[in-house]
């Protein structure tokens, strides 16, 4: 049971709706966040819930790296040791006023995307409480693939 | 249009009687703003044979401490001090018998925080004022001692987009059609299939609040399951602009209170609640983690003709300062009303720490905004995903843009019509990134990217000669022609 969206694939991040990015377009997008003066971060988990913010840091932001062909090789090193992850690409901004990401993209995902189970529960009156549960963290940390 | 102070001093100045504003102390053609005062802004039409100084100045008064004849009990208080001072009058370019006056007021005259005491001075009596023809007031300088007594935006640009995890590009919306007569149930059909489709959020119309066909709270239970069952099938959050607009305050924190119950990311009101309501609602959305939505419902009866009235560049700077999240401010390209020089003045001062002045998108001050939040511009009305280009190239990323008929109209059903704007978004931001000539491109970028999305390609035949190319009325003084709208 492929997921219900019309993609059947998560849709966070800026190009979730395009066919996969190529190392020439993901450098092109690095190219305008090193233009920008932002710092490009690579992140990576098996646990796409929508609020799960904090994906797990592939070393430091690259505030000094300024060659997106080098950064793109970091992208690709982390394709291969996390091959079946969802990878992303976050780009910080530290201007004043900003001082948060400015871009959010994914480069990488699993081969198969299991979504997420809406888990209800009767609440007073017609109420409902609504649960999002990630499929993919059904089983425990240490025996997931 | 300088002439020297004309203001009668010493006790001549409070003999009983009728005295002209001019000579009261309303008109100080030397006088230098202070940094920490309000200033505004009037286009002034005098009656025939009215001067445009002493309308300047009965305005200042007017707006101030004046009243219409002499009063003895000015002199136990600073009125030095509390009088507004016309201090600048000048000929509006290429429009006979219309003034632009520059009134300077003390921050002494306002209480802090109070979006309803600032207009009950600034626009209170003056605008029925016999002697004027038509009065409108144009801009308004806030002294950064005055916006900091506001909380401003309850979640601001940057907070909205870290709670929704979206970055890099403009957000998609859609208002729910018809507009009325849906029930419940049929109501949150459309909101599932655009959100599941792609949009971020849905949306619903201003006069959507708890009729015969669909009680409010119908209406927000099945938005809520809607808006539920697509984050899990997306994975992405989702919102629907949940209206608690009602006849009194108490309702509609009921209302928010249960939004918030239910989960929702996001309420909205519309503006003819009232500038307290709306402070207060905003008070309330920050204290709940709540986004606050604005339709500006009604400002078109005041903002649109250019000699009477109130410039929407004033109602976006009180709404900042108010303290709401999102306020629709024009498409540039769509149904409603909006030059696009006027367009870029409102969305910077929605968007920006310091807005400099610029005549010629309509903005007469320097405004610094000393950390206020920054106010997410809505774009509304008409348009559709053929014109992606250009909505990027006038109102940049910061922006919601919601298509409405554009998305529930899409003939393959609602989830097509969110898909192809979805993607006609990402394609276009992808290409703006790249590098690309993408405004002048644009289309053939649509093109390419509808040979592989069939719901682009639906949307792009049907909408193709869908233009509003009318002339606006707002428009600015200084630019060398006035602009079409695309």
């Amino acid at each position: 049971m492929p997921m219900s969206n019309p993609g059947n694939r998560v849709t966070q991040g800026q190009f979730s709706f395009l066919p996969d990015l190529t190392d020439e377009q993901i450098k092109a997008q690095l190219k305008y966040a090193i233009d920008n003066g932002w710092a490009v971060n690579l992140e990576y988990t098996d646990d796409p819930h929508p609020r799960n913010t904090y994906w797990e840091m592939y070393g430091m932001p690259m505030f000094d790296l300024k060659d997106p062909a080098g950064i793109l090789m970091e992208v690709n090193e982390c394709r291969k040791t996390f091959p079946n992850m969802y990878i992303r690409v976050t780009a910080f901004d530290a201007t004043h006023g900003w001082e948060a990401p400015r871009m959010s993209y994914i480069v990488n995902r699993p081969s198969s995307e299991p979504g997420f189970n809406l888990v209800r529960t009767e609440l007073h009156g017609r109420n409902q409480g609504y649960s999002i549960v990630s499929y993919a963290t059904d089983k425990p940390e240490g025996e997931r693939p | 249009m300088v002439k020297g102070s004309e203001t009668v001093t010493g006790k001549d100045r409070y003999k009983s009687g009728v005295m002209e504003y001019r000579k009261m102390g309303y008109w100080e053609p030397d006088y230098e703003p202070k940094a920490t005062d309000v200033i505004s802004l009037f286009r002034i039409t005098p009656q025939d044979g009215v001067d445009p100084i002493e309308a300047a100045a009965a305005v200042a008064g007017e707006s101030s401490t004046a009243t219409w004849t002499v009063v003895w009990t000015d002199r136990l208080t600073a009125c030095d001090k509390y009088r507004a001072k016309a201090y600048r009058v000048d000929p509006v370019p290429n429009a006979e018998g219309q003034y632009f006056a520059y009134i300077a007021y003390d921050l002494d005259l306002f209480e802090p925080g109070s979006i309803a005491n600032l207009t009950a001075s600034i626009i209170g009596n003056v605008f029925g004022f016999k002697p004027l023809k038509a009065l409108r007031l144009e801009d308004m300088r806030f002294p950064v001692a005055y916006v900091k007594g506001f909380q401003g935006p309850a979640t601001g640009i940057v907070v909205e987009r870290e709670r929704l995890d979206k970055f890099g590009r403009p957000l998609l919306g859609a208002t729910v059609k018809p507009k009325l007569g849906l029930s419940g149930r049929n109501y949150g059909r459309v909101v599932y299939e655009a959100l599941k489709g792609g949009l971020d959020f849905t949306k619903d119309d201003e006069n959507i609040n708890s009729q015969p066909f669909m009680h409010w709270r119908d209406r927000f239970l099945y938005c809520m399951e809607a808006v539920n069952k697509a984050q899990a099938a997306t994975g992405e959050i989702k919102g629907t602009y949940l209206n608690v607009t009602a006849g009194t305050m108490e309702e509609m924190y009921k209302r928010a209170e249960f939004a918030k119950e239910l989960g929702s990311t996001i309420i909205m009101i519309d503006l003819v609640i009232g500038y307290t309501a709306i402070q207060s609602m905003a008070l309330w959305a920050r204290q709940n983690d709540m986004i606050l939505h604005l339709h500006r419902a009604g400002h078109g009866t005041y903002t649109r003709q250019k000699s009477h009235g109130i410039s929407f560049r004033v109602i976006a700077k009180w709404m900042r300062l108010a303290g709401v999240d999102h306020i629709h401010a024009g498409t540039v390209v769509g149904k409603l009303e909006g030059d696009p020089a006027m367009t870029q003045g409102w969305y910077d001062i929605l968007r920006e720490e310091y807005v400099p002045t610029n005549l010629q998108n309509g903005v007469f001050f320097d405004q610094d905004w000393a950390s206020l939040n920054k106010c997410m511009p809505v774009a509304s009305g008409g348009i559709h995903a053929g014109q992606m280009h250009q909505l990027i190239d006038h109102l940049g990323e910061d922006v919601v843009l919601q298509f409405g008929g554009g998305t529930i109209g899409h003939p393959d059903g609602i989830a097509a019509g969110a898909i192809a704007n979805r993607v006609a978004l990402e394609v276009m931001i992808q290409a703006r990134n790249e590098g690309r000539d993408y405004v002048n491109e644009g289309p053939e970028i649509l093109q390419e990217a509808a040979k592989w999305c069939s719901p682009l390609k639906s949307a792009l035949s049907i909408w193709k000669d869908v233009t509003f190319d009318y002339e606006s009325t707002d428009t600015s003084d200084f630019a060398p022609t006035a602009t079409p709208s695309n």
